[in-house]
């Protein structure tokens, strides 16, 4: 049963997945926190740390640690993996098969132009949806880090360089604890 | 060149890290100037709709070279190529990491990170309003609202969206 709702859930991210990892997120949240309650907003922003610092994208890096998660089997990663992936292929099939009737199409055109800032919203929605207690659990040494990942970012700093700074920083922390 | 294209899909799904347009540069390189399977406007072109397609860039980009170099099994030797380092590397760190998330220190590092991705996320929020007229930010910004505060699920804004576009070129068209 959990594996068709994963499966459900999966097939919706990857079909509405407009706009990119990012916006992705917040339809991810939608599902897996919020509707299903299959992670916490902490364990999912654990997952996105976590997918950053790995290779591929982010929404397959993010389904296959999630289908794990949830069931506890590989085999809820080859689902979710698979479902996340089979509506964006299926479309992009299609898409080169009618490759210029699809571009020259005034109804996909204004159909796309439309959902683009929908996608800059849902961005926007993730950043929020993060923005709780857990993410500021260690007080000013949080809001110091974000503080300094948001001006690192903006001057194009690498995401993993960022991620693993701010990881040491919080490993620093538990040290100073000690004395 | 089967293999070809999933020996260099998968180079691109191993060696790409973080999100999206990150990878756009290692993409063109290997597909436009290591095997000219593309000239650099054809690039672009395709690039533009694998971006607006939903689903990961990486995955639709190499959905469309497959299919253009050798169809299907073109199409599906790619995507397998992209797909398959991501899902094991996932895939290890999920067998081992929940083993140890618990530690102490491996706890006190997420505590760190999470104020980090935070900020990798709202940078390009902010970077993508600072380049729009005011009507997007509007829009943008009630969508914001609407996602977070109100919970409505971003699939019915999509869909949204998406139907008025339709409607709009479909009442120019007349």
């Amino acid at each position: 049963m959990i594996y068709l709702e994963l499966l459900l859930s999966y097939l919706k991210i990857g079909f509405f997945g407009f706009g990119g990892g990012y916006a992705m997120l917040s339809l991810i949240s939608d599902e897996i926190v919020l509707k299903h309650g299959w992670l916490t907003a902490a364990q999912f922003t654990d997952v996105i740390a976590v997918s950053q610092m790995t290779p591929g994208p982010i929404a397959i890096n993010c389904a296959t640690y999630v289908g794990y998660l949830v069931t506890g089997s590989v085999w809820g990663s080859v689902l979710t993996t698979f479902a996340v992936s089979l509506p964006p292929i299926t479309i992009m099939l299609f898409v080169s098969m009618f490759y210029l009737r699809v571009r020259d199409n005034a109804y996909v055109k204004e159909a796309l132009t439309l959902i683009k800032p929908i996608t800059i919203g849902m961005i926007g929605a993730a950043a929020l949806m993060l923005c709780n207690r857990q993410t500021f659990s260690s007080g000013w040494l949080s809001y110091a880090l974000f503080s300094a990942a948001f001006i690192a970012s903006w001057l194009k700093i690498h995401p993993i360089a960022i991620i693993l700074v701010a990881a040491v920083a919080g490993m620093l922390d538990e040290l100073m604890k000690m004395f | 060149m089967l293999i070809q294209l999933f020996v260099t899909f998968f180079r691109i799904g191993l060696f790409t890290i973080g999100s999206g347009y990150a990878m756009v540069p290692l993409i063109q390189r290997e597909v436009v100037d290591r095997r000219g399977w593309f000239t650099e406007s054809e690039f672009l072109d395709q690039f533009a709709l694998a971006q607006s397609s939903p689903g990961p860039f990486a995955l639709n980009t190499a959905v469309f070279v497959g299919y253009k170099m050798k169809g299907f099994s073109g199409a599906l030797c790619a995507m397998l190529g992209v797909i398959l380092p991501s899902f094991f590397i996932m895939l290890l760190i999920a067998l081992y990491l929940n083993g140890i998330r618990e530690n102490r220190w491996v706890n006190a590092a997420f505590e760190g990170m999470r104020p980090a991705v935070l900020a990798l996320i709202a940078v390009p929020f902010v970077r993508y309003l600072s380049g729009m007229k005011w009507c997007g930010w509007v829009l943008a910004l009630t969508v914001t609202v609407v996602i977070w505060a109100a919970g409505i699920s971003p699939v019915y804004l999509i869909l949204g969206a998406g139907a008025s576009g339709v409607l709009l070129a479909f009442c120019r068209r007349k």
